[in-house]
């Protein structure tokens, strides 16, 4: 019983940060059709930029601060730079220019960082606490702490705000959304700009659990791109559930069968996905657009 | 109010629309009539930006707009109901109408938004249900009404009786009469064209992206080719 709690506790940190990448996924994708294979580098950026600030000697808040700020710059240059120009281009197209951005991301990062592993020392200390038999690292409340934070202001920001709306109005029907006269250059600028803080924020909070590389940012936009899927891509509840299950599924997978094929669980699932489930589980929105 | 230049558009290789001319006084109703395929939607399009010119001027009140974004268009006066509805399905009706006034975030949208749900009583039934579990006719009212909320100096209504049982069909334009009252300028596209020509002060004929006629609403309605061509008769 106690290592089944250990599981989900561990599950549902990883699965967390999955969570905050899909919903960097959903975003973008709600914004423009546009599945961006950078979200995983935002992580990366929010991780590794903390670590080389905080050692050239700023405290963990100044150095997250700047390193999400920084995250926020590129995806906004990368909107800008890539997105922007390409403008009308087929999804397919676009999802090709994420990945190669991505692979230019982490050609900068190799130089402006390295190419060593990093970790960050917890933010409230290795001391586990006990929880019903299992323990529970103060780390993982960050993790879980910060996801449920997230997913609340986003959740604030869509249903109370007139950009929030106009970002779900630009989802659910372009032209119409250009004849009320919203900018919908904006509002995607705005989305990869979102999508960066929040993919930053995983990273800031997470690097301490799951280290950090200039290359980490591909696992995590898999992970996080399975995690949408499954969910059922452009659902912003289905990214959260869908990030989380695959967390778990991970974890069970590794402690109870064998943790070398750990990473294979969300390439199965997106094979699973795509096959049996193509609209996942709560339903893509795909269906509202005609 | 509204004049255009000699305008083209394509889509791809494909011209659309080869020079139209058309002029749209302040305080009318225009209609614009044709067949299947004429271009009239792509017209409207091009007014409101969101399809592009390829040459020719639009004048707006003096001003040329054919540069214009969208959302510069919607905050000089000009709102389109678009064919088709295109409501937001997912939000509700209320949040429709709130984001028609995106670009009017003023005093006035409490008084636009009753009005609205005085022209339309029914979207204030329904004003927390998702568009899109709206009947055809309601969804239509939505879309006008969401039109409305920017405080249009010219709407331009995309066939807002298509696929409407008569007595909506009466009802949508009766609120378009009484819209002209208010001193709203209509530039008003219908395949039903009689309905259309019948409340027009004046009326164009398209035909394969050209104007191929022009005249008052009751001199279109009585004419031979008209009405063998576009009114069945
Ligand atoms: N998105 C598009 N891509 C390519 N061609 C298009 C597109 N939209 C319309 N067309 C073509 O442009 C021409 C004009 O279409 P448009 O929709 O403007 O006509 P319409 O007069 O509004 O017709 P309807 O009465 O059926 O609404 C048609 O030949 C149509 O096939
Ligand atoms: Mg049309």
């Amino acid at each position: 019983m106690s290592e089944f709690l250990q599981l989900v506790f561990s599950g549902l940190t990883v699965g967390a940060i999955y969570a905050l990448i899909a919903l960097g996924f959903t975003l973008i994708y709600n914004a423009s059709d546009v599945i961006n294979f950078a979200q995983g580098d935002f992580v990366m950026i929010g991780g590794m930029a903390t670590v080389f600030l905080m050692s050239a000697g700023l405290a963990l808040p100044v150095a997250a601060f700047i390193a999400v700020v920084a995250s926020v710059g590129v995806g906004l240059l990368l909107h800008r730079l890539a997105i922007e120009p390409a403008r009308g281009a087929s999804p397919v197209t676009l999802i090709m220019i994420t990945i190669g951005a991505s692979i230019f991301i982490k050609g900068v990062a190799q130089i402006v960082f390295d190419k060593q592993f990093h970790s960050l020392p917890a933010f409230s200390g290795d001391t586990p606490i006990p929880v019903g038999g299992a323990t529970l690292l103060p780390q993982s409340l960050w993790v879980l702490g910060t996801t449920l934070g997230l997913v609340v202001a986003l959740y604030l920001f869509l249903e109370h705000t007139l950009s929030g709306k106009a970002l779900l109005a630009t989802a659910a029907n372009r032209l119409a959304a250009r004849l009320v006269g919203i900018n919908v250059t904006l509002i995607l600028a705005m989305a990869f700009g979102l999508s960066a803080a929040i993919g930053a924020l995983a990273g800031v909070v997470a690097t301490p659990i799951t280290l950090t590389r200039y290359d980490i940012g591909t696992l995590f936009a898999l992970k996080g791109f399975a995690a949408a899927m499954l969910g059922g891509m452009g659902n912003p509840v289905g990214a959260v559930v869908g990030g989380l299950l695959i967390g778990l599924l991970e974890t069970f997978g590794a402690g109870y069968v064998s943790s070398t094929y750990k990473d294979a669980v969300a390439f199965l699932m997106i094979l699973f996905v795509l096959f049996f489930l193509p609209r996942g589980l709560f339903g893509g929105r795909s269906v509202e657009r005609v | 109010m509204l004049t255009v230049e000699a305008i083209t558009s394509a889509y791809g290789r494909i011209n659309v629309l080869h020079e139209v001319w058309l002029e749209v006084k302040a305080g009318e109703i225009v209609a614009l009539v044709g067949s299947n395929g004429a271009g009239k939607t792509t017209l409207l399009r091009t007014l409101s930006g969101v399809q592009p010119a390829r040459s020719g001027r639009i004048v707006f009140e003096g001003e040329a707009i054919e540069r214009l974004e969208p959302h510069q268009r919607v905050v000089r006066g000009i709102s389109q109901s678009p064919e088709g509805r295109q409501v937001f399905g997912p939000l509700s009706v209320e949040d429709n109408l709130r984001l028609g006034a995106y670009r009017r975030q003023d005093a006035g949208m409490r008084a636009r938004l009753d009005h609205v749900f005085a022209l339309f009583p029914v979207l204030a039934e329904k004003r927390r249900i998702a568009a899109m579990s709206l009947s055809g006719g309601q969804q239509q009212m939505l879309a006008i009404g969401r039109a409305l909320m920017a405080a249009p100096k010219l709407l331009l209504l995309d066939e807002p009786s298509l696929g409407l049982a008569p007595l909506l069909v009466d009802q949508i334009l009766a609120a378009v009469r009484a819209l002209r009252a208010e001193g709203i300028t209509v530039l008003l596209v219908e395949q039903n064209a009689s309905a259309a020509l019948a409340i027009a002060d004046r009326g164009y004929v398209l035909e394969t992206g050209r104007v191929v006629m022009e005249g008052t609403g009751a001199a279109l309605l009585d004419d031979p080719k008209v009405r063998t061509a576009y009114l069945g008769l």
